[in-house]
């Protein structure tokens, strides 16, 4: 991060090969911007049929009628949103919990082997989720979690109806375990990142180690949210084990245990069966608006995280 | 009387609330060691001789093996680190040494940006950018979907790994002569290899794994394909194909894929870990 490198004497540009050199990483480096652009463009392009008809109102539609070719996206932007903040809920307390676990009470000896357990999980693939959550959470949560929760809860709209097993629990449940190494790793690390004279004074004035920890948490809160979001741009985007485990189901319903759809699912599932050009330009726009959606998240996380550990080192997520 | 009642109530709370921090480290490993564990003894008992170097078998037939997507696998991330390797390390090296200005700034912008990109979405640009001109799938437009996605892998890990080497080695360079570029080529980019290389197998790994961008791009095929721009088969998609199928030998099959996948998967990210804990001391 030092800007020793700009002051370099003039007489050194008159270097042919190192013009031709920085002109030439330049160039890929300028492919990166204009690949992001076009991304943007072509899917704009594409998915033009659809913006003609249908408008804005596309978002807010709850229609999916492939075959008299009448289109909305609600559905899927619902059951994005639902299943991914329910996956957020569930993931960051326990991510938080992790984060302290590992960077104040757990001994070295603990900690390796925590933290490389908690990297491996965010190594496995997304497919593999897909068939674990298919053949083995599934029918656990069919047999054993949604009983338990109507039974116990059942007087909320929310845990009501009949346990599918597939539906929008599972789908928060399986993105939970695949964000929380991402939202863990980066609590984990604003949590060291906090001065220990923080805690220390806390100590000093008479506090239990807990609320020391607390006010460690509220001085690294903006980085955990940073984590937390960034968390959320993942599952937002998480295709194919959400595919396999939510039902696939283009309703609006308030119950958890219905089968709902993303729209990663319905790209996913209904793209290379899109026969006329009318559908495969809703789906490009289905595509385009999630594009929009995670860029809008994934830069709000980026600049939290980046406030938070500009402070300390220069640090990389 | 009261300080100690209260002060007891809040020791007590400590120590709980430390416990429910212990108990989700627990809770976090669980679906790990389930993952593991699923996978290892489901994918064991279908994996043989035959699965690694038969084709797969038509519906009805049990037996065959998935060898064309293992290599098929192999293939579409050969040509997507063919794409993203020439971009990423260049732009990587452009950052890190020319990349103090406001261009640099909005490149590496961006390249957060792209690596947050749902990589469903990349398949389907790769789709209106390869599948639709060619007007067929094919490995190509699969090869580009996951170069697009390493892209941004490569880029931040070079940029990161040439900012570590330290300036006064590229000014002692300079110093004898050497030119600039030769200085970044020869001797910056020689010094931070072993950073490097990881974080290009890093991207290899993780586009090993993905199956969502080649749903539409490389599609499937059941038989041995060598031309580039026809449909290929990869594992991934064919965990999926197998996986959602009602037979139960495809089923196996699914979970052997699996086995095959992870074990691949945590070799390389496994070799990657030892290699940077002994370079730089930590992870990154």
């Amino acid at each position: 991060m030092t800007d020793n490198r700009q002051h370099r004497p003039q007489t050194r540009s008159l270097n042919i090969g190192d013009e031709l050199f920085k002109n030439l990483t330049r160039f890929f480096a300028a492919l990166i911007l204009v690949l992001v652009v076009l991304m943007a463009y072509e899917m704009a392009v594409q998915s033009r049929l659809t913006w003609n008809k249908f408008g804005l109102s596309f978002l807010v539609r709850s229609v999916w009628d492939p075959v008299q070719e009448n289109y909305g996206a609600l559905p899927f932007i619902y059951g994005t949103l639902v299943s991914s903040f329910l996956a957020l809920l569930i993931a960051l307390p326990l991510s938080i919990g992790i984060a302290v676990f590992l960077s104040e009470l757990a001994p070295p000896w603990l900690e390796r082997p925590v933290s490389f357990f908690v990297e491996l999980l965010a190594g496995i693939p997304s497919i593999v989720y897909g068939i674990w959550g298919f053949f083995v959470m599934v029918p656990w949560i069919r047999s054993a979690v949604e009983p338990a929760l109507s039974s116990a809860l059942g007087s909320l709209p929310l845990f009501r109806g009949a346990p599918y097993g597939v539906g929008m629990l599972s789908a928060g449940i399986i993105l939970s375990i695949m964000i929380l190494p991402i939202i863990a790793s980066i609590s984990r690390d604003v949590l060291r990142a906090v001065p220990r004279a923080q805690k220390e004074a806390a100590l000093a004035l008479g506090s239990t180690r807990w609320e020391a920890t607390r006010i460690a948490i509220s001085y690294a809160r903006s980085g955990i949210l940073g984590g937390a979001i960034l968390g959320l741009g993942r599952a937002l985007g998480e295709t194919m084990a959400v595919t396999m485990v939510i039902g696939n189901r283009p309703t609006i319903s308030a119950s958890l245990f219905e089968p709902g759809y993303t729209m990663a699912s319905v790209l996913a599932n209904e793209f290379t069966e899109a026969t006329s050009d009318m559908y495969l330009s809703v789906l490009i726009e289905i595509a385009l608006v999630l594009f929009i959606i995670t860029i809008v998240v994934n830069s709000f996380a980026r600049l939290l995280v980046w406030t938070v550990t500009r402070r300390s080192t220069q640090g990389h997520t | 009387m009261k300080p100690t009642i209260r002060f007891r109530y809040r020791k007590f709370k400590s120590v709980l609330l430390y416990a429910l921090c212990g108990l989700s480290a627990l809770l976090a490993v669980v679906p790990l060691v389930l993952i593991f564990y699923h996978t290892l003894s489901l994918g064991l008992s279908a994996i043989n001789l035959d699965f690694f170097i038969e084709l797969p078998k038509p519906v009805g037939e049990t037996g065959g093996g998935l060898a064309n997507a293992i290599v098929g696998t192999l293939i579409l991330v050969g040509l997507g680190s063919l794409v993203s390797l020439p971009v990423g390390l260049m732009a990587g090296m452009y950052l890190s040494e020319h990349g103090n200005n406001p261009f640099g700034a909005t490149v590496r912008f961006l390249t957060d940006v792209l690596n947050g990109v749902p990589s469903i979405v990349t398949g389907v640009v790769a789709y209106t950018l390869v599948v639709i001109p060619m007007k067929h799938f094919s490995a190509y437009a699969g090869g580009v979907a996951l170069g697009i996605l390493m892209i941004p892998t490569i880029t931040r890990t070079t940029e990161e790994m040439l900012r570590i080497v330290p300036q006064s080695l590229r000014e002692a360079a300079l110093a004898l002569g050497i030119p600039r570029w030769k200085t970044t080529f020869r001797i910056v980019l020689t010094t931070a290899s072993g950073g490097v290389i990881t974080g290009i197998l890093l991207a290899v790994a993780r586009a090993a794994g993905e199956t969502a961008p080649l749903l539409f791009t490389a599609l499937n095929n059941r038989f041995w394909q060598t031309d580039l721009s026809q449909p290929m088969a990869s594992l991934t998609v064919f965990i999926y194909n197998y996986g959602v199928s009602p037979f139960s030998d495809w089923i196996a099959q699914a979970w052997a894929g699996a086995l095959v996948l992870m074990t691949m998967i945590l070799v390389l990210s496994m070799a990657v870990r030892i290699a940077t804990r002994s370079r730089f001391g930590r992870g990154t």
